[in-house]
């Protein structure tokens, strides 16, 4: 049984083809931007992907897309497209609430890096995502705001923490959405989701105005309907910033075109690491028929190991945990958001907003990392972690000496019922196959590759080369355009 | 029994940058309330810090005026401490791969008077580190308001090691690394303005013992007087508590100038734990050679340098020396008249800068730079005295005159009628004559080998000639009658 | 297994400025304890010799030239104050 149909709603093409009927006057921004917003209107109730949307901002700036493409001056394929953003990414005017009750009022007077960009590129910005509360989380349960559910079955999760965007993709509402993603938080709810993830090259795309969950992890990257989509949204969104000391400056190929220049055949990878324990069989089955077809296209599959994998969870929850109680200790109530209104002197005023305005997950992970980092025990812990995550990028440096990508699941299961984790080891071991990408600052793409017998959506993971995303895309390509996966949509 | 004091001082100095160090907003001060912020100044959610390439430049060139060995390779840190002056609740400094390390201050002590020169010493430091100033708090009576212009400046800490053994040395320290920081262009260090800041550990011990006593944080002193005062202090209230037979506890205090006190404003007990890691968001720093001999190439000479070869190359003395080396201008402007004055002149034009000048401009209340008398109106004044044009007296007035209206001397001196009367050589030798026959004594005294005692047959002369005589000419000629008779 | 042991809950909240319930501080130091029994595998890894990662792709002297430029008007910098007097945030009052 499954729950995922074809549709030819405009809300439910991808940019590629709007793109075109854009180019050819068939529709207007406008026209595409009201599809998206009936569209939430209708569905929104029942997903809750949404933090808040400002539909007469989106239709002002589809009217001005609308008026540049009539004057002759459209800026490109996103150009008039709803792209929604995660509710971590500073949009100008806009609320930037990273789902917590901390930042539940606050509002951004700048730009991220790249809502700047996709400005440029006269993408319509549309909405702020739910989360997990500053992106920590798997499931979007830890928002303080609401649950985002998954559109395959609304009693499961979309996956987290960027799961409002990756459900608002599969919803409908909205064309490509953006999120983050620290140790999966694009990837797994791709996953979960059914749509397309892709994770950059730490230092590939601007971290500026990217609320930081763990510095040297986060990067941003886009949910898409296809793998060519988003190749035409990283386009956009890439490249060196001067604001971001961690940004590199590496030239930006044509992503689009490098799907079709770079036909293959690839050597694939497999490491065996992922396909242990843990792993539901409807996904290891899915995995094994996507690793047959690129066998079959000709590429060569070679078993590669990732020996320290096992260590990929402790090493994130150290590094990840100490950044972020770093990170948010500017959330203090006092140059901006919630304030508590009982505190008799400074110490006081801090204990409590940070104790009112922070959920619990966020707290559990403040202490973890102030513990890590405490006096006596940084060498046991973070120096530990440090060296060991050294390790775990030579893994995966060794095995691109004999192949071009490495091939795994993206999840060890599809998506969960919401409040099947309680607890947060748990939750903590769903990123066991994301992880290891962010630990070594690689591209990891989900691909969707398959539905459960419950109808619930498969995601395989490729994983890439360092700031070699053009081949990344385009092995995904090469599966994607085969198959029909990624552009079913749930019934709702 | 007899006790010594240990001193370390650790120094916060703004750097002088156009930026912050962390962001390009602008830096500066005496700026409305929070006009000199930005989404990264305010630690707004979602911004990074870009260093300030500068502030580098200027730390490696402190470094390298005070001798340290400049790291080839350091990197940022967090320091994570709540305080509402801290925007993010962490300090991007340095903790344990500082920029610089090592190196000295050279200080001056207290000569045994004014005009003697006291004994040099050099003070080692620890090391030098690059971090960003937090911003100003506002107390009020029910609350406090926050300020965030300052927040994020380019500041620098510099430690020197428990070396320093008493608050005269501690005073010359803070005087030379002063001079040192203006000199090499780094900072302004207005204490007033907070470009330099001063917090003192101190702590005594038995002459002769080798570990360390019990330490105290002396903090606010807000001038280097204050240094001084509070150092000596706190120095006699532990030897006070000491000798009453009490310890000494590890604690903060908080010296009030003013009043000349101090209170304790925490113990040990409160120690932090600032949990410090490699911050993230910044990349490590390496300074090659190439890097390190450009700024090199930017290094003045040091006043100590200087004065010593003020002393050699203008045979200036000390009094001379130790005011105008410690002003890189000053000591430029005289530069400037001793060379155009020509050989043998600079003790004059010395004196005319560090007494008249000065004087006039402290009136005034001017800065050098606006001083309308330039070098080449000193050289010009001292010429025209050596050549006799001008009298003591008149000088002076030429000195006012020109002072206030920025003319040349000679052009004050031909409109106001100043210039000497010219004296007969004839008249002249005849005064001179009458006064060696007039003073055998001082002639016998002088032929004798003591060369001041010509000085007893000029007062005569200057007499007879109502003041007009040229000095110069008076001793040319006294010699040669001297010589002849 | 040393460390995770003597995780003193309430210094770490204390230095993360946080107010914790006595139930979250029970359940909190359960949690964390499962986690760090889980991070305890670290300690199997030989890292001798291992240079540790700060940063996946690193780089040297990312700056940028010291030029002025505009910052934030007021009116926008105290947007999301809580409390403002004076073009200033307002706290309470802060004693040394």
């Amino acid at each position: 049984m499954s729950t995922a149909t074809m549709s030819s709603e405009l809300f439910n093409k991808s940019i590629a083809e709007l793109a075109t009927l854009l180019e050819a006057r068939t529709i207007t921004s406008v026209e595409l931007t009201q599809a998206v917003i009936g569209r939430t209107q209708a569905v929104e109730e029942r997903i809750k992907a949404f933090n808040s949307f400002d539909t007469g901002d989106a239709l002002a700036q589809a009217a001005a897309s609308d008026v540049r493409r009539a004057a002759g001056q459209a800026l490109g394929p996103l150009d008039g497209i709803p792209i929604g953003i995660k509710d971590v990414i500073a949009v100008t005017g806009q609320p930037l609430t990273a789902s917590s009750k901390m930042l539940a009022n606050f509002v951004s007077p700048y730009d991220a890096t790249v809502t700047q960009k996709l400005k440029k590129a006269g993408a319509v910005i549309w909405g702020r995502l739910n989360l997990d509360e500053f992106a920590m989380g798997s499931s979007t349960e830890n928002s303080a705001f609401h649950t985002t559910r998954n559109p395959y079955n609304l009693d499961c999760v979309p996956g987290g923490s960027s799961g409002g965007s990756a459900a608002a993709l599969a919803a409908g509402e909205a064309i490509a959405t953006l999120g983050s993603d620290t140790g999966g938080s694009i990837r797994q709810p791709a996953a979960l989701c059914g749509v397309v993830g892709l994770k950059p090259t730490y230092g590939l795309v601007s971290r500026f105005g990217l609320i930081a969950f763990a510095s040297s992890l986060d990067q941003i990257g886009p949910f898409t309907r296809t793998v060519e989509d988003a190749a035409i949204t990283l386009q956009a969104i890439a490249g060196h910033d001067e604001r971001d000391s961690t940004s590199f400056k590496v030239e930006i190929p044509d992503y689009r075109a490098a799907l079709k220049t770079k036909k293959g055949p690839w050597r694939i990878g497999i490491p065996k690491e992922y396909f242990g324990e843990g792993l539901d069989p409807e996904v290891a089955a899915a995995v094994e028929k996507a690793i047959s077809f690129y066998e079959k296209m000709g590429c060569e599959i070679k078993n590669v190991s990732l020996p320290h994998t096992e260590y990929g969870v402790g090493v994130y929850y150290i590094i990840a945990t100490a950044e972020c109680s770093s990170n948010l200790s500017r959330y203090d109530g006092v140059r901006y958001g919630h304030r508590s209104t009982d505190a008799d002197n400074i110490v006081d005023l801090y204990f409590k907003s940070r104790a009112e305005g922070f959920g619990p997950e966020v707290k559990r992970r403040i202490i973890l990392g102030t513990y890590v980092l405490s006096s006596g025990y940084y060498d046991a812990y973070y120096l530990r972690a440090q060296k060991v995550r050294t390790l775990i990028r030579q893994d995966f440096l060794n095995a691109y000496k004999e192949v071009d990508a490495i091939i795994t699941p993206t999840t060890p299961t599809p998506a969960f019922k919401r409040g099947a984790k309680a607890d947060p080891l748990a939750m903590y071991l769903c990123d066991v196959y994301t992880i290891g990408v962010n630990l070594a600052g690689l591209p990891g793409i989900s691909v969707p590759c398959g539905f459960s017998s419950g109808g619930l959506p498969i995601g395989m993971q490729l994983i890439g080369q360092p700031f070699k995303e053009a081949d990344l895309l385009a092995i995904a390509n090469a599966y994607d355009s085969a198959h029909d996966w990624a552009r079913r949509t749930p019934n709702l | 029994m007899k006790y010594e004091a240990v001193i370390g001082l650790e120094v916060h100095v703004q750097i002088k940058t156009h930026s912050k160090m962390f962001t390009r907003v602008a830096a500066g001060y005496g700026q409305p309330a929070n006009t000199l912020t930005d989404p990264v100044v305010l630690a707004l959610p979602g911004v990074l810090p870009v260093m300030n390439k500068a502030a580098l430049d200027a730390i490696i060139k402190a470094g390298l005026l005070l001798g340290c060995d400049i790291a080839p390779v350091c990197k940022w840190d967090r320091k994570n401490y709540f305080y509402p002056d801290s925007p993010k609740n962490y300090q991007i400094s340095q903790f344990d791969q500082p920029i610089c390390l090592n190196g000295s201050v050279e200080i001056e002590l207290p000569g045994a008077a004014r005009n003697i020169q006291g004994e040099h010493k050099k003070i080692a430091l620890t090391r030098i580190h690059l971090e960003e100033d937090v911003g100003k708090l506002n107390h009020e009576a029910f609350d406090s308001l926050v300020d965030y212009n300052r927040a994020g400046t380019p500041l620098m800490e510099i430690v020197s090691e428990p070396v320093i053994k008493s608050a005269e040395e501690a005073y010359a320290y803070l005087t030379s690394l002063r001079a040192t920081m203006i000199y090499g262009g780094i900072s302004d260090c207005d204490m007033e303005k907070g470009q330099l800041r001063c917090d003192a550990n101190i702590s005594i011990r038995p002459v002769g013992e080798t570990k360390l006593g019990t330490k105290v944080e002396l903090k606010n002193l807000n001038s280097i007087s204050y240094v001084r005062d509070g150092i000596a202090h706190e120095i006699q209230r532990q030897l006070a508590v000491t000798q009453a037979g009490g310890t000494i506890v590890q604690e903060t205090r908080d010296y009030d100038g003013q009043t000349g006190t101090s209170q304790s404003l925490r113990s040990k007990e409160m120690a932090h734990d600032y949990r410090y890691f490699p911050d993230p968001d910044l990349m490590p720093v390496k300074v090659d050679a190439a890097w390190k001999a450009r700024i090199q190439g930017e290094c003045p000479e040091l006043p100590f340098v200087k004065q010593t070869r003020f002393q050699a190359e203008y045979a200036l003395p000390y009094t001379l020396t130790s005011v105008l080396v410690w002003d890189r201008a000053l000591a430029a402007y005289f530069e400037e008249a001793a060379k155009l004055a020509g050989p043998g002149k600079a003790q004059a034009v010395g004196n005319w800068i560090v007494n008249d000048l000065q004087r006039e401009l402290g009136a005034a209340k001017l800065d050098l730079a606006d001083s309308k008398v330039r070098p080449a109106h000193i050289a010009e004044l001292v010429k025209l005295i050596d050549a006799g044009t001008l009298l003591s007296n008149a000088a002076k007035e030429v000195f006012i005159a020109m002072f206030a209206s920025g003319e040349a001397p000679a052009a004050i001196v031909a409109s106001k009628g100043l210039a000497a009367a010219p004296i007969d050589n004839a008249e002249l030798e005849g005064w001179c004559r009458e006064a060696i026959a007039a003073n055998a004594k001082s002639v016998a005294e002088f032929k004798a080998g003591k060369e001041s005692a010509i000085n007893g047959l000029k007062g005569p002369i200057m007499k007879a000639s109502k003041g007009k005589a040229n000095p110069k000419l008076v001793d040319e000629t006294l010699r040669r009658l001297l010589a002849e008779a | 297994m040393a460390a995770n042991e003597d995780l003193n809950i309430d210094r770490i909240a204390n230095l993360a400025r946080l107010a914790l319930t006595p139930e979250e501080k029970v359940k909190f130091s359960a949690q964390l304890a499962d986690v760090l029994t889980n991070i305890e595998k670290l300690k199997q890894v030989d890292v001798t010799g291992v240079e540790p990662t700060a940063h996946a792709f690193p780089v040297y002297n990312v700056w940028a030239d010291d030029v002025a430029q505009a910052g934030l008007t007021v009116e926008d910098a105290l947007r999301n104050a809580p409390e403002k007097r004076d073009n200033m945030i307002v706290v309470p009052k802060v004693v040394e």
